[in-house]
C-alpha cells in the first residue's frame, strides 16, 4: 500500500528507512540536519526500533560500526563537520567491508561555517572521507521524493556491496517539504549475513589489522574488485534535453533544479542546451558524460562549491571539451540568470 | 590421572604475542574462565581496542569485533542495541579507554549501556613504545615524560573507578590487580561478578586491573610487580566502588 504526503525531505530519509527495515538508528545534533533525527526519535519507538542521541558524531559511527557487525540496517546522518568526525568510523567500515548507510546534509563550510545549504563537501564524499585506499557510494537526490526512493535503495546497495552509501543532499533539500509516495509495507528485507558477529555458526571476526603486507594488499584488491563491479553496474544520470545538447549543464542535487529553469530560458533563446545530473557522484556517469561530449559543444559545471565536481566532468570527457565552473558558495546558491549567463558564454565555444 | 588445571576453552588454542611476564595473559585467562563458568561463550561478543591487546580478536574463540582507538564502547553499544541477548565486554587499555576513548566511556557508564568493561591499567602507553598515558604516576619517566611526569605540566593521573562510581548508569565497578594468587583470585571473582550484573540487566560494569608493562617500565617481571605493589596501588587503591547487584 502506498500514500502521498507533504513532509520534508530531512522526514523523508528517515520513513524511507524505516521503511526500508532500519530499526537502528545513532545521531548527534547538528542544523540542518535535527528533523531527520527529530523524526526517528519519534518513530523509532513505535517501530520496536533504537534511537540514540550519542556523544558525539564519533560515537554514532562507531556505533552504526557495531551494530553493522552485528548484522542489522542502521543508519546516522549530520552535516558536514560532524561528517569530518565520522571519517574514522568510515575508513573502519570499508576496511571490515560492513554496509552502511550514512546521510549528509550539507551546510557551508570550512570550519564551522553556516548552516546554509551548500555543496562543498564533494570532494570528502566522493573520495571516501577517511584515510586509506577506499570508497563510499555517494547518492545524491534532487527532490524529496527522491530522498524517499533514494534512501531505500541506498539500503539495499550497502548490503549488496558491504559497503558505505553515503545520501549527500544540503540543507534546502532536508527542509524542502514536497508531496511524496510513501510505501505503508516493509519494501526490502534484511540480506543474509554469515560474516556478522552473533550468528551462532562459529567463531566470526570483523577486523580491518593485517599484520602482513601481502595480506593486506590482497584485501586491497578483493575491495577494489568489489569497487569495479560498482562501477560497472551502478553509475546513475538523468538526463534533461540531453539528445541534441550542444552545451551540457552539469549539476547534482538542489543546484540541478536551478540550472533546469536556466537551460529552459536557454532553449527559449535557440540555444541547445541540456542537463546531464549525476545521481550517483561516485561511482561517477563517467560513460554517460563521454557520450554527452560527443555532440557538446562545451560544458557547464553548476556547483554550490568552488569547483568539485567540474574536475570529474574533465576526468570523465578526458579534457575534450571546455568546461566552465558556475558556482556560488558559502549557503549561496546560484540564480538562473547567473546559470544563463554561463550557458551564454559557453555558446561562444566554436563549433568542433 | 587427574586433570589438576586445563586451559579455559575460551582461549583458543595459540601463543600469546605479549612481553614475558606482561599481565595481560593473565587478565585474558580471568576473563576466558569467567565467561566458560557463566556458559555464555556462545552468545558472547568482545571489542578488542587499539594497543597491546588489538590482537585480542584471535585469543578468544568468542566472536569479536577490532575497534578503533577508543571506541570500543561505542562499538560495544552498537552491538547490544542490535543484539541485546548477547553479551558483550570490551578490552581496553589506560590511554584507549581514559584519554583517546574517554567520552565514548563516560557516556557509555552514563547510559548504564548492559555491557561489561575491562580495563587493563599498566600505567603507560605500551603498544607504541612507552608514553605518558592519562594513568602515569606523577614523577614516572616515560618517554614522553622524561623528566617524570609533572603534574603542573602534564595534568593529574585519573582514577577510573572513582569518577565512573558517580555515574548514575555504573552498576558495578571495583579495581582489581593481578600482582599475586591472593589478588589474581579476587580478580577473577571481580571479572565474574561483572559478567553477572549484564546477564542480570543491571547496567554498565567496568573492573579496573592494575597491570603491569614491564618492557616499557624498564624492570624485570618481577621488579615490574613490586612497583604496581609500592606505587600503583596506594594511588590506585583496591576496592569495590560501586555495587548495584
Ligand atoms: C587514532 C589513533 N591514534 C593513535 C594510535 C597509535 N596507538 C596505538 S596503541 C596506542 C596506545 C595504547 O596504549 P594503551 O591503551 O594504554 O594500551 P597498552 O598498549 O598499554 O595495552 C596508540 C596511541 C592509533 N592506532 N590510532
Ligand atoms: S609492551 Fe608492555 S603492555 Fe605491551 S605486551 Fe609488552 S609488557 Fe605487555
Amino acid at each position: 500500500m502506498s500514500e502521498k504526503v507533504l513532509i520534508k525531505g530531512n522526514e523523508a530519509i528517515a520513513e524511507a528507512a524505516i521503511a526500508a527495515g532500519c530499526r537502528h538508528f545513532f545521531g548527534y545534533p547538528i542544523t540542518p540536519q535535527n528533523e531527520l533525527a527529530a523524526h526517528m526519535s519519534r518513530r523509532m519507538p513505535k517501530v520496536d526500533g533504537v534511537f540514540l542521541q550519542a556523544e558525539s558524531e564519533v560515537a554514532a559511527i562507531n556505533m552504526i560500526y557495531g551494530a553493522s557487525a552485528a548484522g542489522v540496517r542502521c543508519m546516522t546522518s549530520s552535516s558536514s563537520p560532524g561528517i569530518s568526525l565520522k571519517a574514522e568510523g568510515l575508513s573502519y567500515l570499508a576496511g571490515c567491508d560492513l554496509p552502511a548507510v550514512v546521510v549528509n546534509v550539507q551546510r557551508g563550510g570550512p570550519g564551522l561555517g553556516s548552516i546554509q545549504p551548500s555543496q562543498a563537501d564533494y570532494f570528502q564524499a566522493t573520495r571516501g572521507g577517511g584515510h586509506g585506499d577506499y570508497h563510499i557510494l555517494v547518492l545524491a537526490p534532487n527532490s524529496v521524493q527522491e530522498m524517499y526512493s533514494h534512501t531505500i535503495k541506498a539500503f539495499d546497495l550497502a548490503d549488496r556491496y558491504r559497503m558505505t552509501v553515503m545520501i549527500l543532499t544540503d540543507g534546502f533539500l532536508g527542509q524542502m517539504m514536497e508531496p511524496v509516495v510513501i510505501n505503508n509495507e516493509q519494501l526490502t528485507t534484511n540480506s543474509e549475513k554469515p560474516w556478522a558477529v552473533t550468528q551462532g555458526k562459529g567463531k566470526n571476526i570483523i577486523n580491518s589489522l593485517f599484520l602482513k603486507p601481502d595480506a593486506l594488499e590482497k584485501s586491497n584488491l578483493d575491495r577494489y574488485a568489489k569497487y569495479q563491479k560498482v562501477e560497472e553496474s551502478e553509475p546513475l544520470h538523468e538526463g534533461y534535453l540531453l539528445d541534441d545538447a550542444e552545451i551540457v549543464v552539469a549539476s547534482y542535487g538542489a543546484s540541478s533544479r536551478i540550472a533546469r529553469n536556466a537551460i529552459d530560458e536557454a532553449r527559449g533563446r535557440g540555444i541547445k542546451a541540456g542537463l546531464l545530473r549525476p545521481v550517483t557522484l561516485w561511482p561517477f556517469p563517467k560513460k554517460a558524460f563521454a557520450k554527452a561530449a560527443e555532440k557538446a559543444r562545451a560544458f557547464v559545471s553548476v556547483e554550490m562549491s568552488m569547483g568539485q565536481m567540474i574536475e570529474d566532468v574533465e576526468l570523465a570527457i578526458r579534457c575534450r571539451r571546455p568546461v566552465l565552473l558556475c558556482s556560488r558558495v558559502g549557503g549561496v546558491a546560484p540564480e538562473p540568470a547567473q546559470i544563463l549567463a554561463s550557458i551564454l558564454e559557453a555558446d561562444k565555444e566554436k563549433a568542433i | 590421572m587427574n586433570t589438576v588445571f586445563q586451559k579455559s576453552p575460551m582461549l583458543a588454542d595459540m601463543p600469546l604475542h605479549y612481553c614475558p611476564g606482561c599481565t595481560h595473559g593473565i587478565i585474558h585467562r580471568l576473563v576466558a574462565e569467567a565467561l566458560d563458568e557463566l556458559s555464555v561463550g556462545d552468545r558472547t561478543v568482545g571489542i578488542a581496542p587499539v594497543g597491546c591487546s588489538v590482537m585480542a580478536y584471535n585469543y578468544f574463540t568468542c566472536d569479536f569485533i577490532q575497534a578503533a582507538h577508543g571506541r570500543a564502547p561505542a562499538v560495544a553499544t552498537g552491538v547490544k542495541r542490535a543484539r541485546p541477548e548477547s553479551v558483550v565486554f570490551t578490552y581496553q587499555g589506560d590511554g584507549d579507554l581514559a584519554a583517546i576513548g574517554t567520552a565514548e566511556t563516560v557516556h557509555a557508564a552514563a547510559r548504564g549501556e548492559n555491557i561489561t568493561a575491562i580495563f587493563v591499567n599498566n600505567a603507560i602507553y605500551g603498544m607504541t613504545g612507552g608514553q605518558m598515558a592519562p594513568t602515569t604516576m606523577p614523577g614516572q619517566v616515560t618517554q614522553t615524560s622524561p623528566y617524570g611526569r609533572d603534574p603542573k605540566a602534564a595534568g593529574y593521573p585519573i582514577r577510573v573507578c572513582e569518577m565512573l562510581a558517580t555515574l548514575d548508569g555504573t552498576a558495578y565497578c571495583e579495581r582489581v590487580s593481578v600482582d599475586c594468587v591472593k589478588n589474581v583470585r579476587a580478580a577473577k571473582k571481580a571479572v565474574k561478578k561483572a559478567f553477572e550484573i549484564q546477564l542480570a540487566g543491571k547496567g554498565f560494569s567496568l573492573v579496573e586491573v592494575l597491570s603491569t608493562c614491564p618492557t616499557n617500565w624498564g624492570l624485570t617481571p618481577v621488579g615490574a610487580l613490586e612497583w604496581l605493589r609500592e606505587k600503583m596501588m596506594p594511588y590506585y587503591p583496591p576496592g569495590v566502588y560501586k555495587d548495584n547487584a
